[in-house]
């Protein structure tokens, strides 16, 4: 029988897992802990639903409703001085719960505190954009959406950022092939050529460092000159390669022995 | 998506109304100046461009793809290719988030080698800033001198680790080798005659002279409000009046027993960027100074000590059963971190490289982000441009010293 490779996360994977082998956690502590964080923590939860924070690394995380992030993000670059917001992306729990984690990394420049903000989308949600706040976002929510195909609500130019304008997919999907198909290999001669020119074109050599020894267009052949472009293949006089033999130095007489070869 | 044709170029993103004056010029990927691979659309009235279009991703690579896919130590290598100006500090960035995510740190000696490669590679990035920002100007001259130390640093990086671009020299938990013999004499020697040079032929030729300061002064402005709402860092956020360094704000490895100061420019132009670099030059050079004796007094140990995660020394390898055990799993299956997730942020040359990593407890990161700095200092260039001279783009591109192996990753 052939084996099962499952579909929703084509990623790779380990080969051997010990079967009495457990994960253990990053330690959390509470938040507590931290007087900035506390403070922020209870003011936030005056306004809006918190459903876990907790402290990991020096930083705190919170999770949120995703409809809440933009007031999240306002109340604290208004009134806690998260003047930068460093970076936003995704996560893909699709596979495990049809779901992506967006975060917000924020950064409160007078502290030196960081926080994270944590929040979960289904598939196919949009979230709303928090380029009003920060210009950051500008590039980090297009990023995101050509990563993962996550659109973020009123933002002034939702479009393709890395990735081509025409690109079939989102590349950091867990459900994204890691070798391309047949179209994507002649991505380029069809766009450029057409497909008619597959033939003419051949297929793409990736190797740097082929040579083909029949070549008479690309190579030269110092001792064996040939016309150019002549074709080779059936009529050429073999030339072995030589090798030098293994000699053997002694490193414990003063002088090394020549090289056989001369 | 339009469909394009022959006789119908295909322009992405852009509508042509030519019902005003203005012009579309594409500037890259091809340019100069543009860096390596930035396509600049810009549409210019005369020649003030009302409207500028960073197009990036000519040199996507998928690295965080290519991060998922392999295990931690495989992937070390690959940061080389984020920013290949200064390798080390995206080595240093990656392996210290892994570390954290691990909790374990580096011994004492490797934290001194690790600082001391991150300051020279910080010297070495900002004298190819140096060079190529006053070549994209004009000044030739500067460029040759530039390279010239450049090289020197270079050859430390080299017959430190083997290799002048992608140096991989930081590994997760320490470094691979000790310093080699006389190296920290011909590091003095080279910061000696790095400060020198400062001294006496860049500044002389740039600092004071009336060409290199009409091109710069009020040239691509960036006041702190832009700076902090863009996400800029480092050298910009710092340029913009805003006294804000990693290093100092959030000591990582040495930097907290260190002293040196974080140089700040309110002039917020280019201008005020340039003398920035210049004066941290300076202070990594103060910092190595410092680093010396430090090293003196450490013991040998190189490699955290942490069987779970970490081979042993090759020594204990090739004598003991169980290391030997060890290493044959974390070399076949790769290590397996604590689920988790980090976010740990670094000073590189550029700004603020920070690596998130979430964890599910398996050998391979289940999302690694990497955080670079002139992704976002692209980003602010759509701010900046508008309102300036084509001749000043070329300024502020080189200015904002983007890479576009971390801007595309």
């Amino acid at each position: 029988m052939r084996k099962y490779t499952p579909k929703d996360n084509v990623q790779a994977k380990s080969y051997y897992t010990d079967r009495f082998w457990v994960a253990p956690f990053v330690p959390k502590s509470d938040v507590s802990e931290d007087a900035h964080f506390s403070k922020l923590l209870e003011v936030m939860k005056e306004s809006i639903e918190v459903k876990d924070a907790y402290i990991q690394i020096g930083q705190m995380i919170i999770y949120i409703n995703p409809e809440d992030n933009f007031k999240v993000l306002k109340l604290m670059k208004e009134q806690y001085d998260y003047a930068m917001c460093s970076e936003i992306s995704a996560v893909d729990y699709l596979a495990q719960d049809g779901e992506f984690e967006i975060f917000y990394q924020m950064l409160n420049l007078k502290k030196a505190k960081r926080v994270r903000v944590l929040t979960r989308i289904k598939e196919g949600h949009a979230i709303e954009s928090v380029v009003p706040l920060y210009n950051s976002a500008n590039f980090a929510e297009r990023e995101m959406y050509d990563m993962f195909g996550i659109v973020a609500n009123n933002h002034p130019f939702m479009k393709r950022i890395l990735m081509p304008d025409d690109w079939e997919g989102h590349p950091l999907l867990k459900t994204y092939p890691l070798e391309g198909d047949e179209a994507a290999s002649w991505y380029e001669v069809d766009k450029i050529f057409g497909k008619e020119y597959r033939d003419v074109i051949g297929p793409e050599n990736r190797d740097p460092a082929s040579i083909d020894r029949y070549d008479t267009k690309r190579f030269s052949r110092v001792g064996y000159e040939r016309e150019f472009d002549a074709d080779i293949s059936s009529a050429e006089k073999e030339a072995p390669i030589e090798y030098s033999k293994a000699r053997f130095v002694n490193y414990n007489k003063s002088s090394k022995q020549l090289d056989e070869r001369r | 998506m339009q469909q394009p044709n022959k006789l119908v170029p295909f322009f992405e993103n852009l509508n042509f109304e030519r019902d005003d004056n203005t012009m579309v010029v594409n500037f890259g990927p091809q340019h100069p100046s543009a860096h390596g691979q930035l396509r600049l659309v810009l549409e210019l009235d005369g020649e003030m461009v009302v409207k500028a279009y960073p197009d990036i991703g000519y040199l996507h690579r998928g690295i965080e793809k290519m991060a998922e896919n392999m295990t931690y130590n495989e992937f070390l290598p690959t940061t080389d290719r984020l920013d290949y100006i200064a390798s080390t500090a995206n080595n240093y960035a990656y392996a210290l988030a892994v570390e954290k995510l691990l909790g374990i740190e580096a011994p004492r000696r490797a934290q001194v080698i690790r600082t001391m490669l991150l300051e020279l590679n910080r010297i070495i990035s900002h004298l190819f800033f140096l060079a190529t920002h006053a070549l994209d100007i004009g000044a030739m001259s500067v460029f040759l001198y530039a390279f010239r130390e450049r090289e020197f640093a270079m050859d430390l990086m080299e017959d430190y680790c083997g290799a002048r671009l992608t140096h991989s020299s930081v590994r997760i938990g320490g470094v691979p080798l000790d310093l080699p013999e006389g190296w920290l004499v011909q590091m003095m020697a080279f910061l000696d005659k790095l400060e020198h040079e400062l001294d006496h032929t860049y500044e002389p030729l740039l600092t004071e002279n009336r060409i290199w300061k009409m091109r710069l002064e009020g040239v691509g402005v960036i006041d702190a409000e832009d700076a902090l709402s863009w996400g800029c860092t480092g050298p910009i956020l710092r340029g913009a009046g805003v006294q804000y360094d990693i290093r100092k704000e959030e000591p990582y490895e040495l930097y907290g027993e260190l002293d040196f100061d974080i140089p700040v420019s309110d002039r917020n132009d280019s201008y005020g960027r340039y003398m920035l670099h210049i004066e941290e030059m300076r202070q990594s050079s103060k910092i190595i100074k410092q680093l010396i004796p430090m090293y003196k007094k450490t013991e040998p140990q190189l490699m955290a000590h942490a069987p779970q995660y970490i081979s042993a020394s090759k020594e204990e390898i090739m004598t003991q059963n169980y290391a030997l055990m060890q290493h044959f799993v974390l070399v076949t299956q790769g290590m397996r971190p604590p689920k988790g997730e980090v976010y740990v942020p670094t000073e590189s040359p550029k700004g603020e490289l920070g690596f998130y990593i979430k964890s599910e407890g398996e050998p391979y990161a289940y999302r690694l982000k990497c955080r670079a700095p002139s992704f976002y200092h692209t980003g602010i260039l759509q701010k900046v441009l508008v309102g300036t001279y084509l001749a000043d783009v070329v300024t502020m591109i080189s200015s904002s010293n983007i890479v576009f192996g971390e801007v595309d990753r």
